[in-house]
């Protein structure tokens, strides 16, 4: 069965998950994004490349940061953008998703972007849209966040260069997080050395080990030597029962502070997707320090989703 | 006024090396006409930034040159889509108020231009852009012409004319067969 997400010529025509993508396309996807960087310099920040076209942003789900970025990123390819909030309109009175969909497919829409809380959903839009319209998946349940996923890569490599002789550590909430499961899935088709998982057991899902991750409860124990960290947020919305103590007894085993830090590598680089809970994984001293990138991420993200926009929209129908 | 480029049939074209002979020479003439300092030679990927380093070292000009890659620009994105290969344009000087010499390998339909054009605008408002190519072979699908040309070839070849470059930093123009 073709990847649901190329088109009968191979090109990426929908971006759902980060699983399943060759090496090729998750590069040209970078490549791309690097291209989009140099355009903050410019006195006029937009091309025209998708001029007239409309892009939908759904979010059926709440977030900022990623509305955001996604938003200025159809801006500046001179797309025409429609920010939605489902959970206030018609999912609240009762419309089925392929409803709305089918509904703003008549108002010609060429690209959709979706957040939505069940996994599946952009993939599930994917399959109902005709074959002009394309789908980037802005994060779904606990599944994946496949746009997320590539402005780390793109972080990684802009500090780093190189994938191969990296070790990456993801720490935290691995059970909730779409963000670990997309970058897992990219860093091992990127040819990382090693992908570690660190958190307390509760919050590690099973079936790590066959992804190619060595996984660790002891943080102390999993940051030795690593290049890179990635904190995950404590998504305390999405736990169901008492998985955790206290997020003050968190803190102190999986919190990132600068004397965990340092048994890293001296030029490791500290990453989080937002939004962050100071206090609660990272310390303020580490997410303001000389070793974070976090704010770097955010920026990137821009180029990231200019680039996947670009590259879906030009797939052939 | 300059004088009129010479004109040969595809089989009599001379070698890149004696092309880009006759370009240089147009060049260095017509920028004999511009404030000196204010001039910034632009080529396009990739022919015309192979084109465009060149005459900027056999100019010996100061002021840096820059490189565009058109295809954010283009207007057949809905056809074809986005190249594989983009390559990031770098203008790392202020556009406005500069003359600039934009230069490309081959002049053809005119449509690279004008996307060139609207790219540089993008960066601020020049003083004035002029054209130089290595060959000009005819059929033009919009207004534009070049100032300082390497060769006309007439009638219009069947083929596509191709400009690479060795190692060595040697051109090459070959003749390719139309794709389908």
């Amino acid at each position: 069965m073709r990847n649901p997400q190329l088109n009968r010529h191979g090109e990426l025509t929908h971006l759902i998950t980060t699983e399943g993508l060759s090496r090729n396309i998750l590069t040209h996807i970078l490549d791309t994004a690097e291209t989009f960087v140099p355009l903050a310099e410019r006195d006029v920040k937009k091309v025209p490349l998708l001029r007239g076209k409309s892009v939908f942003n759904l979010f059926f789900e709440n977030s900022t940061r990623t509305r955001t970025t996604f938003e200025i990123a159809a801006k500046r390819l001179s797309a025409d953008v429609f920010n939605l909030n489902i959970n206030v309109s018609s999912a609240a009175k009762g419309e089925s998703l392929l409803d709305t969909i089918a509904n703003l497919s008549a108002m010609q829409a060429d690209l959709f972007v979706v957040r939505h809380e069940a996994s599946g959903a952009p993939y599930l839009i994917a399959q109902h849209v005709a074959p002009h319209v394309h789908v980037v998946n802005a994060g779904d349940g606990r599944h994946a966040h496949p746009t997320q996923a590539l402005l780390d890569m793109y972080t990684i490599r802009h500090f780093k260069k190189d994938f191969s002789n990296l070790t990456v550590a993801v720490v935290g909430d691995i059970l909730h997080s779409r963000v670990a499961r997309s970058n897992i899935h990219a860093l091992t088709t990127l040819g990382v050395a090693e992908v570690r998982a660190i958190g307390p057991l509760t919050l590690l899902p099973s079936g790590l080990e066959q992804m190619g991750v060595r996984v660790f409860t002891d943080m102390n124990e999993g940051l030795k030597d690593v290049d890179v960290i990635i904190m995950l947020r404590l998504q305390n919305e999405r736990m169901r029962g008492a998985l955790l103590p206290s997020s003050h007894e968190y803190f102190k085993h999986y919190g990132l502070t600068e004397e965990k830090l340092a048994l890293a590598k001296p030029d490791c680089i500290v990453m989080h997707p937002g939004p962050m809970n100071r206090g609660v994984e990272i310390a303020s001293s580490v997410a303001d320090g000389k070793q974070s990138v976090i704010l770097n991420q955010v920026t990137f993200g821009i180029a990231v989703r200019m680039a996947v926009m670009s590259i879906v929209a030009g797939a052939s129908a | 006024m300059a004088q009129l480029p010479p004109t040969y049939t595809t089989e009599q074209l001379p070698d890149a090396e004696t092309l880009y002979a006759n370009l240089l020479a147009a060049v260095r003439q017509e920028i004999t006409t511009l404030p000196i300092q204010q001039v910034h030679l632009v080529g396009i990927h990739s022919g015309g930034a192979w084109l465009a380093q060149r005459l900027h070292r056999d100019l010996k000009l100061v002021q840096p040159y820059g490189t565009l890659d058109i295809s954010f620009y283009r207007d057949d994105f809905d056809k074809i889509g986005l190249h594989s290969q983009v390559m990031p344009s770098e203008i790392t000087f202020p556009v406005s108020g500069k003359h600039l010499i934009l230069v490309d390998d081959v002049l053809y339909t005119g449509r690279t231009i004008r996307a060139a054009m609207n790219e540089l605008f993008d960066y601020g408002r020049p003083a004035s852009i002029r054209l130089a190519v290595l060959v000009d072979r005819g059929g033009r699908e919009l207004p534009i012409s070049a100032v300082a040309v390497g060769a006309r070839v007439e009638p219009a070849p069947k083929g596509s004319l191709v400009l690479s470059q060795t190692e060595d930093g040697g051109l090459i123009l070959t003749t390719e067969a139309e794709e389908n």
